[in-house]
This record gives C-alpha cells, structure tokens and sequence, in this order.
C-alpha cells in the first residue's frame, strides 16, 4: 500500500522554530509517532509565534528545516507519513 | 556634553535618536544585525557596529556585544530607544559598570517600574489609585466571591499566566462569578499550563490616558501634558493623540501631579511615561510607569515644542532641565499614527516582504518617522512598525482632516499597511466626536 505524505506548511515568511522556547525541547523528531492536531513547530514572525498543529496523525519523516532558519510563506517544513 | 554615544537600537526609533544627536553635534554609532546591514541607521550613522546574527536574541537583545561595541568605539552613553534593552535592569547596569551612561533611569529605577505587584504595593502606601482587586493568586470561587464583594460589581478574572484575552472572564455577581471561575481557570490552564487567577474591578469604557515626564539628576520634574491611548488592538496601541478629548485642565494637573509624585518615589530620572487607565467618571487608576521613551513621543513634541530626546540626552550628561512646569503649553494638537506591516484583512497578520514603492505624505503639519525607503525589505525579524505618521494642526477636526488628507496621499505598494484601516477610523463618527475607550476597536476585527 502507498503511504501518503502530509506536508506542514509555514503560513507566512517567518522564522522556524523545532521547540516552544530555546530551553525546550524539539516539539517533534524524525520517526515520531503524531496526532491530529498536535503542535508540531513554531513560526515566529514580527514577534507574533503561531504554533503550528498536524492535520493528520502519522509518523514524523523529515525534517525539512534547521531550527531559527527563515522561512518563506507556504514553505514545506515537515513532511509526515500518514497513518 | 557626549561627543560620541551608541545607539543601541534599530528601525525608525534609531533614526529619530541619530537626527537628535546630529543636531547637538555628537557623534553618533549605530549597531546593526546581519538583517540589517543595508539599513538607513546604519547608512546616516557616523560609524556602525555589526553586532550578530539577525535574530534579536544574537544581537539587539545580546548585552556582552553591544558593550563590546560601545567600548570599542569610545562610545561615553548608550541610547537604547524602545522595546529591546530599553527597560533590561541587567542592560543598565552592564553600562554603568563599563563607565557608560546609560540615557535613562537608573537600574534600580528600571526594576521597580517593571516589578508590577510591588510598584502596585508602594502606589497604595502613597494613596495613588490602582485598579482594585486581589493582590495575589485567588485559590478558590469562595475567596473570589469575598473580594468582588468588598470591591464591587462588576470584576474581571484575569490569568495570572498571560494576557490577550485568554482565561479572562467578566462576572456581574456572585452567581456568574463562580461559574466564570472555572471556565476562566480551565482556559487558563489550556493556554498557558497555569490555572492561577487573579481578580479586578472591571472599568466600563475605560481610556488609556498616559503622562509624559522628565526628570533630571537633581530632583527636577516637570510633566508634557497627556497622550490619550485608547485606540488599541490586543493591547497594542494603533493611533494616539495629545491633548485627550477627554481631558479638563483640571484632571490634566491632577495626572501631571500623580505622575510626578509616583516618579519622584522610585527616584526616576530622565524621560519616561506614566500610563493610567480613566474611567467614564473621570476616576483615574495607575497602570504602569514605562521606563523609556515612547514610539508615541512625537504627537507631545508637537504640541509642546520639547524635544523629548534631546532633554533625554542633556540629562544624562547631568545637565538641570532647562524648563520649568511654568514654560509648558499645550499649542494645538496632534495625532499619530502607527504604520505596521500588518494585514487588516487577515486579521492584522503580520505581512513581511519587499516595498516596492512609496509615496510620502507631504506639506504643513505632517512629520514621518520611517527608516523605510523604495525596495526595503520587511524582514519577519523584528516589530511590524514599520513608520509613523504624525500631524499638527490648531485644533482637533482639523487635526482628523489633515490626517485623512495625509492618510490618502500615502502609499505603500508591495506589502499590506494599516493604512487603509486607519482611513476608516478617521472617517468614523465616534472617533471624530472623541467618544473612544479601549475596546473602541473590538467592532472593526475582521
């Protein structure tokens, strides 16, 4: 069976970020195991965070970009291999 | 007098202190992010510093490199404008033990401004009004119950973990109010981790009325008169205005007086602002102190004539303020306001990007504070403010009409402005009468 992939876009140019806050953790890892709705990254931009939730539940595959990298808007950040 | 001082700052906030110092002759130095290199700070400064990468947190908000820059360039005061170090204790400090003066209050100043529950404890002692309510954490419906009745209905429940509306809850009486409790402790706790909450008066229509000081290393203090606040959205505000439509002479010496004695308590020195929140009645309650000077400065330099940084920077050399209370009149009237890069069809979302053009607004009565030019790029690094648009005119309709009149010849094309909303601001008839509070913008949310 095909495994489809969803992909979490950023919805404005911003700042990625893996973790809520510099002292914490990643939000996600590659190979977790995620829900729907779950909050998967941040994006910062003009101050403003937006957390950023899976539509789908699945298991993290990638990674797209480097934690604080700028992004631009509709950017792919994280791909996630639906159940 | 300095002959060099850094500015540690960015954006338009940096422009304004270099034209200060300018015209003071004083050598300027600006420090700037990798972001901001191209910047016009950067290019009108006499020297620049890079100070690291464009996230705040690497350079505008890093302590060790804007000292080390500072040190570097024989800078003798630091000028840290609004927002970043501006109200750091730790940043004041730094500078004072690198034998730099600090353009502000001292650090000891800057922390008891900023610790709000103490401050709220020392204004009570000086019988200075502040909101009432619970001094703490308010653990159960019960002890709630107890204190909205020796306060008064209505009060509000605010999260003690956060703001912006969230695990905020307004109650009538004792009955909503246990209800409120729970519903308001759940959101908190979904929304920040922390159920905790704190009561208070709830002010119907209150304005956001705030005093302008000076202060100098001798005791001195005069106040500039008032800037009404009160067009806001999420507690940050669009448009200001000095004098307030609201204010009477007499309310105004009664502000002017209360500001003085709060900042003459925490021995505050150089410029800074007391806000107060005013109700219907003309009650007043004490906010906050801001230890810096304001993005809103300019609409009081208009109608005073007081140039707010310059009186910041012969403070801080040690200068006795040159003005007395005597010498300050309120001439006409004047109006500001906020240029963001925000989207005020989407939902005031932030719209970084590149400008492709602009086109200033012009002629009598009209100032901008802009570091933004022709193919500027807009990072997603730092505040949406991109500007301010600021009028003179000799009384307040003529101040609305020159402002819709400057408001229509601007132009930004490239990205979303708030521009076009404060059109429609300017052409309501509530705010044209003056009849505004702080929720005045809850009808324009898209």
């Amino acid at each position: 069976m095909d495994k489809k992939i969803h992909i979490v876009t950023s919805p404005v140019m911003g700042i990625f970020y893996k973790a809520s806050s510099p002292v914490e953790k990643s939000l996600v890892e590659t190979g977790q195991k995620i829900n729907t709705s779950d909050i998967v990254c941040m994006i910062e931009s003009m101050k403003i965070f937006t957390e950023l939730r899976s539509e789908k539940s699945g298991i993290v595959k990638k990674i797209l970009v480097e934690n604080e990298e700028p992004v631009m808007k509709n950017q792919a950040l994280i791909e996630i291999e639906v159940n | 007098m300095f002959k060099h001082i850094l500015i540690a700052n960015r954006g338009e906030i940096a422009l304004r202190i270099i034209r200060a110092c300018k015209e003071m002759k004083i050598n300027t130095i600006a420090v700037f992010s990798d972001a901001d290199k191209d910047s016009l700070h950067v290019k009108l400064a006499d020297q620049a510093v890079n100070i690291g990468p464009a996230l705040s947190r690497k350079s505008y908000l890093n302590i060790n490199n804007i000292i080390a820059a500072a040190k570097k360039t024989n800078a003798q005061a630091i000028h840290p404008g609004y927002g970043f170090l501006s109200e750091n204790a730790d940043f004041a400090k730094a500078c004072k033990d690198n034998d730099i003066i600090f353009i502000g209050p001292c650090a000891q100043s800057i922390a008891q401004a900023g610790d709000k529950s103490s401050a709220r404890k020392i204004l009570i002692d000086l019988d200075i009004p502040v909101i009432p309510g619970s001094d703490d954490v308010i653990l159960c419906p019960d002890f709630a119950c107890d204190i909205a009745e020796k306060i008064g209905f209505p009060v509000i429940l605010k999260a003690a973990g956060g703001g912006g509306g969230r695990g905020m809850r307004i109650a009538d009486n004792k009955e909503t109010l246990v209800t409120a409790f729970s519903i308001a402790s759940a959101e908190a706790r979904a929304a920040f981790g922390n159920p905790d909450l704190y009561l208070e008066k709830y002010i119907d229509k209150p304005r956001h009325i705030e005093i302008q000081i000076l202060g100098d290393n001798f005791g001195n203090y005069i106040h500039l008169g008032e800037r009404e606040c009160s067009i806001q959205m999420r507690y940050q505000k669009l448009i200001e205005e000095s004098p307030s439509p609201f204010v009477d002479e007499h309310l105004r010496k009664i502000l002017g007086k209360t500001a003085i004695k709060i900042a003459r308590s925490i021995k505050y020195k150089n410029a800074g602002t007391v806000e107060f929140l005013v109700d219907k009645n003309r009650n007043f309650y004490f906010m906050e102190v801001n230890a810096r000077v304001q993005v809103e400065h300019p609409v009081t330099e208009f109608i005073t004539g007081v140039d707010i940084v310059q009186e910041q920077i012969k403070i801080a050399a040690g200068e006795k303020l040159s003005i007395k209370q005597k010498d300050i009149h309120l001439n006409g009237w004047s109006m500001e306001c906020r240029i963001n890069a925000t989207d005020p069809d989407d939902n005031f979302m932030p719209s970084p990007g590149e400008i492709e053009s602009i086109i200033f607004p012009g002629g009598p009565g009209i100032r901008i504070d802009t570091h933004i030019h022709d193919k500027y790029m807009v990072t997603p690094f730092y505040d949406s403010l991109i500007g301010k648009l600021i009028v003179w005119a000799k009384d307040r309709p003529a101040a609305i009409s020159r402002m819709s009149r400057a408001l229509d010849e601007f132009e930004i094309k490239g990205i979303a402005t708030t521009i076009g909303f404060y059109k429609k601001i300017f052409e309501d008839e509530l705010f044209q009468k003056g009849d505004i509070d702080t929720h005045f913008l809850e009808r324009y949310k898209t």
